[in-house]
């Protein structure tokens, strides 16, 4: 042979997974070329994690799979279990997504580097440790001799994704599956995290296939992007092409429906309806439903992946397609958008409204216990450490923070209605340290909260009428009032009023939200507090969640707290923003000017993390990258709390250090009368 | 690890003090062994009774404290455990019964658990298939019958036997053949033999609850995430499960070990009256019947520290496959 044929590495053809008669996968087509990225993008039950397991033949016994996967030109559908071990780990490799439950918690996470190493390589154990430091290096852990030694329940989730990747590139594979490495994380852990596989990526030289429902992680890692929807992929693009020429439109309204950090306002564009049901697929395409571009004919035969012979590996499985690519719409061309009336913060003067929240210096701490029979306190967890917030009628008040901020800590706070530890709450001009029980009672039809996990905030065994009357019950509603008011808040959040009587399980995720606020909604309050109200809703979902929360705001002149650690939501629903660290808040103010020209370093570096749905913007930003995992808050640190992690501090000369050292920041405005403040020494610098 | 391990032994020691003095509480309240003396004929004076029952410090005209510190101290000076009813040693008893039952309690359980765990694990892996529904059947009979209907029913099995065949195949009275000669392997044999049937009585019953327990724990690791990570570095399905599945599985059970042992040593009350085993429960049964406290006391003891050993090999087993246990 004298000529070199550029050959594919991994070529999956017509992959299709069963469970137990129920498809999961349909007919998969991937190539993936040696070193490349190919990202897979889809919503829950898409069928993209089933199609990675099933590359390595990881589904469980009661799946049923056929068709071709070739690595390297040898088939690996069909073959013994005992050949496909030899492969896994050696020639492809795997990481999951969450590092918390992926590794056996009774092992160290040193033993099981170095078991990943011997399975197949001929290393002695000291030999295979050495190199285990080695990589554990490689990915970024401090000290990693010690680190070979701890157990994964000692590692911090950040930590323990680099461990994973560490065992993953152990014996040098090929290839790497990552299913979804960083939706457990908080995003300025994902941006580590992103960057270790980067760094994994370069020193293997393996190929990368990213699982994600995260289009902004795809567009800043991904060479070559395949969309699925129902089990099979309908359009696959390089990633710049597919970003800004999509051709099915699928991923039109997924890149319509993402919230974006870089601009603000105006209702997002959702796809309507969700996603089908795979055991009842009706005939033709499957999106038909959904789509505003269905005719008949889609609704008969479904379209097959195919492109034009110059469209350079631009497929889709769309009979508009064609039209689309040269159109090029924008997605709220295509798709209807509701309209949303503007808010009274829009419309009014932010002085000329009435205050509904004003929380100043919250404090709220968890002593630590030790002992089996005799507790004692040996220290103190300082939760919630000196929380600011001002909310005033009609406004959205966006709560920013990474996990263990303190976040969930200030609702529950907030939502005893009672004395504080430390501070002091103003609910609608009520100082909550004077309430009596009554008052504090009919305080509470005026603070209400929508939470993050709609299957687990309903009870599963009451009609959805009960759940939405009940908080009317709770307050003494008359019977009439009640039955008047249900069917009236089911249509408010636009659900059928005549599904009042259906259970819980009956309903999507998205419309089990907007149950969840109908329920909130009930007792007419004034301020709504949600808790991360859409982290769980599938991106098209949750872009008609938010439209709601809008239209809502504006109809019932609502205030709401909206709690998320996701920036683009925050910044696309709110007004104002409060960004938290360790239990402080160290930003505040219009979230255009926060989010524009942020102040403290923490909240800069917080932004910077944040990927963009849009491949050129995403390579041109510049990024900072935090250092380490936030500090345990069971200590309380003299001068400013994020000092370790402070790239401000650490780029200062040392003799303008000792004001970080000692002195605690307070919040002060960035001029006089803005609605702007930092806690930050250096906010300029 | 050490230091885990002794903080838990002198919780148990504890725990061991607060039991007895419960048990010798109880024992006193509950049994009157004045009426045993008054029921002798002829029948002896109130004085006579009463200096009797004072020599064996069972005299409930004694307040219970000051006789519980006369007999723990005996106990704790001179390991002495008192006087049975009948004014013999209680050391001399416990010493001839322990030999016996410990010899059943240990292997039975010992084998239950074994069976249980294999059982249980092999079932959850081959979950809803033929043999796994078989053993949910069996176990379940098992489960429904009492023990000593069980240990009734392996000993007419083995009466069956011996009539169908013309002599004893497997021995069901006792627990060696008297008179017996040989060497010491001829011995064993026959100790074999003869602990065959009680043993089975009592490890059946374990291995069928310890099995329904260890297929719960074992199909919830089935489905765990880390035996995924195990598979996708290259180690086979069956090297994974026993070395990353089993072992996080079996961690839960170490607790149902230790405190289902008491209800096997229940079992054995029944086991050893059936198969004539003179044990530590047959002599229960027999001094709660003659009033004799200090005789059920030291049956107590018994099962106290026994409980309690087991609890804390337990921890030894849990601290043993769970590092994280021991910081």
């Amino acid at each position: 042979m004298t000529t070199a044929v550029e050959t594919d590495l991994l070529t999956v053809s017509d992959l299709t997974v069963d469970f137990a008669g129920v498809p999961a996968v349909r007919g998969v087509d991937l190539r993936l070329r040696r070193g490349e990225t190919l990202g897979i993008v889809g919503e829950s039950g898409s069928g993209k994690s089933v199609t990675s397991l099933a590359i390595l033949g990881l589904l469980p016994g009661t799946a049923a799979v056929s068709g071709s996967v070739k690595l390297d030109g040898r088939e690996l559908v069909g073959l013994p279990n005992k050949e496909l071990s030899a492969i896994r780990g050696r020639k492809v490799a795997m990481v999951f997504q969450d590092p918390l439950s992926a590794f056996t918690p009774v092992y160290r996470i040193g033993d099981q580097i170095v078991e990943a190493l011997r399975i197949h390589q001929d290393l002695d154990r000291a030999a295979a440790r050495k190199r285990a430091a080695e990589l554990l290096d490689l990915v970024g852990i401090p000290s990693p001799d010690r680190a070979l030694d701890s157990f994964p329940h000692e590692f911090s989730g950040g930590m323990r994704q680099r461990a994973m990747i560490a065992m993953a590139i152990a014996n040098d594979p090929d290839i790497l599956l990552a299913d979804e490495p960083t939706t457990a994380l908080d995003v300025t852990i994902q941006a580590q995290v992103l960057d270790v596989l980067r760094t994994a990526q370069r020193e293997t030289g393996a190929a990368l296939v990213l699982v994600s429902h995260d289009l902004g992680v795809i567009a800043g890692m991904a060479d070559r992007v395949a969309v699925m929807y129902a089990g099979r992929v309908v359009e696959t693009a390089g990633v710049d092409e597919l970003f800004a020429r999509p051709q099915h439109p699928y991923t039109l309204g997924l890149i319509g429906a993402v919230p974006r950090l870089d601009t603000s306002g105006g209702p997002l564009v959702p796809i309507p309806g969700g996603p089908p049901s795979l055991a009842a697929l009706p005939p033709g395409c499957p999106f038909a439903a959904r789509c505003p571009l269905a005719e008949d004919r889609c609704r008969t035969v479904e379209p097959e992946l195919l492109g034009r012979p110059d469209a350079d590996g631009h497929l889709a499985a769309c009979v508009r397609s064609a039209e689309l690519a040269e159109r090029a719409p924008a997605p709220s061309e295509v798709y209807p958008v509701p309209e949303v009336a503007p808010a009274v913060a829009d419309t009014a003067v932010r002085e000329d409204r009435e205050p509904v929240l004003r929380v100043s210096g919250l404090t709220k701490t968890f002593p630590v216990l030790k002992g089996s029979v005799f507790k004692r306190k040996v220290g103190e967890v300082y939760a919630v450490d000196g929380v600011e917030l001002d909310i005033r009628r009609g406004e959205t008040l966006g709560l920013v923070g990474e996990s263990g901020s303190g976040k969930s800590t200030t609702l529950f706070e907030l939502l005893h209605l009672a004395k504080p530890e430390a501070g002091r709450i103003e609910l609608l001009g009520q100082d909550t340290a004077q309430l009596d029980r009554a008052s504090a009672h009919r305080l509470r039809s005026d603070i209400q909260i929508v939470f993050q996990d709609p299957m687990a905030s309903l009870d599963p065994r009451m009609p959805i009428s009960d759940i939405i009357a009940e908080p009317l019950l709770a307050q003494g509603a008359a019977r009439e009032l009640i039955a008047r008011r249900v069917p009236e808040l089911l249509r408010q959040v636009g659900l059928e009023p005549a599904h009042a009587s259906r259970y819980p399980h009956q309903f999507s995720g998205g419309q089990r939200q907007r149950i969840s606020i109908a329920r909130a909604l009930a007792v007419s309050p004034q301020l709504l507090v949600l808790d991360e109200p859409v982290s769980a809703l599938d991106v098209s979902v949750q872009a008609g969640v938010l439209n709601l929360l809008q239209q809502l705001k504006a109809e019932l002149g609502l205030a709401y707290l909206f709690v998320s650690h996701d920036l683009s939501v925050i910044r696309h629903l709110s007004d104002r923003v409060s960004v938290m660290y360790l239990g402080r808040t160290v930003e505040a103010g219009a979230v255009d000017a926060v989010f524009e020209q942020p102040r403290h370093p923490y909240t800069r570096a917080l932004l910077s993390a944040v990927p963009l749905p849009d491949p050129a913007a995403e390579r041109n930003r510049t990024r900072i990258l935090l250092a380490g995992d936030p500090p345990s808050p069971t200590e309380r640190r003299t001068g400013c709390p994020f000092r370790a992690r402070c790239p401000v501090y650490a780029a200062l000369p040392a003799t303008r250090h000792a004001r970080c050292e000692t002195e605690t920041p307070v919040l002060t405005e960035a001029a006089p009368g803005q609605d702007h403040t930092a806690a930050c020494h250096y906010p300029e610098a | 690890m050490i230091r885990y391990l002794a903080k838990r032994l002198g919780y148990y020691a504890a725990l061991l003090i607060v039991a007895i003095f419960l048990a010798y509480a109880l024992s006193c309240t509950a049994l009157g062994p004045r009426t045993y003396f008054e029921a002798k004929q002829p029948r002896p004076s109130a004085a006579s009774v009463d200096r009797q029952l004072t020599a064996l410090n069972i005299n409930d005209h004694t307040p219970v404290v000051e006789r519980f510190g006369k007999w723990s101290k005996d106990l704790v000076l001179h390991a002495d455990l008192g006087r049975t009813i009948h004014n013999t040693s209680v050391n001399a008893e416990f010493g001839r019964r322990i030999v016996v039952s410990l010899r059943l309690l240990l292997i039975g359980s010992l084998l239950g658990m074994l069976l249980g765990v294999a059982g249980g694990a092999w079932s959850a892996v081959r979950q809803y298939r033929i043999s796994d529904r078989t053993l949910t059947l069996v176990s379940f009979v098992l489960l429904s019958t009492p023990v000593f209907l069980l240990a009734l029913l392996l000993k007419n099995g083995a009466i069956a036997a011996k009539d169908a065949v013309g002599h004893e195949v497997i021995p069901f009275t006792g627990y060696e053949t008297p008179g017996l000669s040989g060497g010491i392997g001829a011995h064993l044999a026959d100790w074999g033999l003869h602990l065959l049937l009680p043993t089975l009585s009592l490890a059946l019953g374990g291995l069928a609850m310890y099995s329904r327990y260890q297929r719960g724990t074992m199909l919830d690791v089935l489905g765990s995430d880390y035996l995924r990570t195990a598979e996708a570095k290259g180690l086979t399905r069956n090297r994974a499960l026993l070395k990353h599945g089993l072992r996080t599985a079996i961690i839960p059970m170490s607790t149902m070990f230790a405190y289902s042992f008491l209800g096997i040593f229940t079992g054995a009350t029944f086991t050893e009256s059936i198969f004539g085993w003179h044990g530590m429960g047959e002599w229960f049964i027999q001094a709660i019947n003659e009033q004799d406290i200090n005789s059920v006391v030291a049956v107590n003891l018994f099962a106290a520290v026994v409980v309690l050993a087991s609890g804390f090999l337990a921890d030894v087993l849990h601290a043993a496959l769970d590092p994280r246990v021991r910081s």
